[in-house]
């Protein structure tokens, strides 16, 4: 257990992690490529038409799996915030400050996309979906996250803030994503979806799954490739950094 | 006189000694009330349909714009600073002042409700349905918005942030309180989405004060 | 007895002072001086418990000051606000400063404590008609009505007149000479004889 939380504890260390972060982000990013070629191949080309929907139907296989990413990101986001308002680590607010753009171009990018799937469907192009109603408030919360942090100058202060503001908003979700099911089911909405009723050809499952996936991978390889630049602005007064950051070559 | 009734008390009678602050929510919300029909147009029917909505969202914004000033002028005279160091319970002295700030700014909009619900020609039990949700519901706004205010204290662009930060919190009270009074003129009843308020406002009255004592403390140091 | 060791502060992203140790006994006051900017503002929140201790250790009497009741109850910090509402009178707000800080205090106290520094005649007044050597006048007059045992005080004399010094200067006399003990930042010199003074001089 001690040797455990010993090893955790010692990449807590803006310097450690930072190494760690460098040898770590190319990797996820080449297998993030590589699932997310597989996975469009499978979305595009193998996956059958859907019955009802045609091809236009594709577009799930980047909605979905940008939709689960804006939520899973904003929990990892709770986590962090947890983690740094308990144990008062430096390291998770520069997580968080990482990972909320990815969060939010994951949420902007199902918006858009689900846009332009209700298109063929419904003939216009927002639908009061539930679903999409949620995800606008989400990108509303992150939204939230990345002017709150960037409008406080004192990096300790906006670490604290932004880490309050992101429970405080990760406890409201649930409760916000009930509401607008009630008020949307209340009024007989539109539902942006794969065709009820028939379950869902295995490809097209496995689609989804790869994209999930591989949308995971970058957003870890991303949010790795940031927390470096990070934590080189913030602790640029170290030595460390200042050898980091002088030219090959130079004393 | 208790630490936690002295704060109601100062600050119930510093706003009542300037005025402004219950006159500018009350009349905002009337002027919102008041443009939806110049926007909308006078049919009755589109004006009924829309008014739990319309009414919900002007009582919403009314109560939002006056968050502003909860800490602020606590923050730059120190009195604030005075309450964070006090050995008082700093979650107690935040929920006196949130429930000082719903008489100032929240009640009002309560009382007045019914006379621009007449405008829009909502029957008796209609109107009787919005002032109950506008009474759990405007509480429940400023206990809400009081998170919103104490993180962005003293923060540059403080306002248009704080209505950032709190509108998509403020998505289950709209839904459920402009949802009571149309599930009212539906003739469904309006007792469980009132059920939804009350478990809402009692939920957020334990967790709010202590999530602004928190977010006041970050703002302090 | 406060005693401090080695507290560090860091700003952003300056380092502004490590390192420091001192401690401050009953009787005592502890002159903080510094050039502008070293941080002696934020020794003080420190040590108040207002900044939160990232390095160093504060204790009161053997116990660390963080969630420490005794602490709380005995100690008041005065910075550079005045901590004062504009429209309540001078009465009202001490009186709301010790509900604050749980005690009640009558009208006839607060006057007599104000008058003690001078201010005579305009108590029942909104703090606003006040000029602004009256105002930090009865700013300082809650260290009367609230009898801390510590006093830290940021800069109080600073927008005095010679009378209002002298004033200042006899309180914290009598509260040194009945056990008390005070921490203060003046970039003038203070108000009270050389030999209740300590100096402390706080180094980038």
């Amino acid at each position: 257990m001690t040797q455990h939380s010993n090893v955790l504890f010692r990449f807590a260390a803006p310097q450690a992690f930072y190494g760690l972060a460098g040898r770590l982000w190319p990797l996820f990013a080449a297998l993030a490529t590589a699932l997310g070629v597989w996975g469009l191949w499978m979305g595009m080309f193998v996956a059958p038409a859907d019955f009802q929907q045609g091809q236009a139907y594709r577009i799930i296989f980047v909605h979905v799996p940008a939709s689960w990413m804006s939520m899973i990101i904003y929990l990892a986001m709770a986590f962090w915030a947890l983690l740094g308002l308990t144990f008062n680590t430096r390291l998770s607010g520069m997580m968080n400050r990482a990972l909320a753009p990815t969060g939010a171009m994951f949420a902007f990018l199902s918006l858009w996309t689900g846009a332009l799937w209700g298109k063929p469907m419904w003939g216009t192009w927002w639908v009061w979906d539930a679903r999409l109603t949620s995800e606008l408030i989400l990108f509303f919360l992150y939204l939230g996250f990345m002017g709150l942090t960037a409008s406080i100058d004192d990096p300790r202060r906006a670490d604290k803030a932004g880490g309050l503001l992101a429970l405080v908003g990760a406890i409201n979700v649930p409760v916000i994503y009930f509401s607008v099911r009630w008020w949307n089911t209340l009024h007989q909405g539109a539902s942006v979806s794969v065709t009820q009723g028939s379950s869902m050809a295995q490809t097209m499952l496995w689609a989804m799954l790869l994209m999930a996936l591989a949308f995971w991978l970058y957003a870890i390889a991303i949010a790795l490739y940031r927390i470096r630049t990070l934590i080189l602005e913030r602790e640029k007064h170290t030595l460390w950094v200042e050898a980091e950051l002088r030219p090959e070559g130079s004393s | 006189m208790n630490p936690y009734m002295a704060v109601l008390r100062r600050d119930v009678s510093l706003a009542l000694r300037r005025k402004n602050e219950v006159m500018t929510s009350v009349f905002f919300f009337v002027v919102v009330a008041s443009l939806f029909p110049l926007g909308i147009g006078p049919e009755m029917n589109t004006l009924r349909l829309i008014a739990p909505g319309v009414l919900w969202v002007g009582a919403l914004l009314a109560s939002m714009l006056s968050l502003g000033r909860l800490f602020a002028g606590d923050h730059q005279d120190g009195t604030l600073e005075q309450m964070v160091l006090s050995s008082a319970s700093l979650p107690g002295l935040v929920g006196a002042k949130i429930l000082a700030h719903w008489l100032l700014s929240g009640l009002p909009l309560v009382l007045v409700s019914p006379v621009l619900a007449l405008q829009f020609d909502l029957d008796a039990q209609a109107i009787e349905v919005l002032m109950a949700t506008l009474l759990l519901g405007t509480p429940l706004l400023s206990l809400i918005g009081a998170v919103g205010a104490a993180l962005t204290l003293g923060v540059r662009g403080a306002d248009v942030l704080l209505s950032l930060l709190v509108l998509p919190l403020y998505v289950p009270a709209l839904v459920f309180g402009a949802g009571a009074v149309q599930a009212q003129t539906a003739g469904l009843g309006a007792s469980a989405h009132l059920s939804i308020l009350a478990a809402m406002l009692l939920v957020a009255a334990v967790f709010s004060p202590w999530a602004c004592a928190s977010a006041l403390r970050i703002a302090l140091e | 007895m406060l005693s401090v060791t080695g507290l560090s502060c860091t700003r952003g992203e300056r380092r502004l002072f490590s390192g420091v140790d001192f401690q401050l006994k009953a009787g005592t006051c502890l002159h903080l001086q510094g050039d502008n900017g070293v941080g002696k503002t934020s020794l003080l929140r420190q040590v108040s418990g207002l900044s939160p201790v990232a390095a160093g250790q504060v204790s009161w009497y053997g116990q660390p000051i963080a969630d420490n009741e005794a602490f709380r109850a005995q100690r008041i910090y005065l910075g550079h606000e005045l901590a004062m509402k504009d429209d309540l009178s001078a009465i009202e707000n001490l009186q709301f400063d010790a509900s604050i800080a749980g005690r009640t205090v009558s009208a006839e106290a607060v006057r007599s404590a104000l008058k003690r520094l001078g201010l005579r005649g305009r108590e029942d007044l909104p703090m606003r008609v006040l000029s602004q050597g009256q105002k930090h006048r009865a700013a300082l007059a809650r260290l009367l009505v609230r009898q801390a045992t510590l006093w830290i005080l940021d800069e109080p004399v600073v927008a005095l007149d010679v009378p209002a010094q002298a004033a200042v200067g006899q309180l914290l006399q009598a509260h040194l000479d009945e056990g008390g003990m005070a921490l203060v930042t003046s970039h003038q010199p203070l108000p009270i004889p050389h030999a209740l003074i300590a100096s402390y001089r706080l180094q980038g």
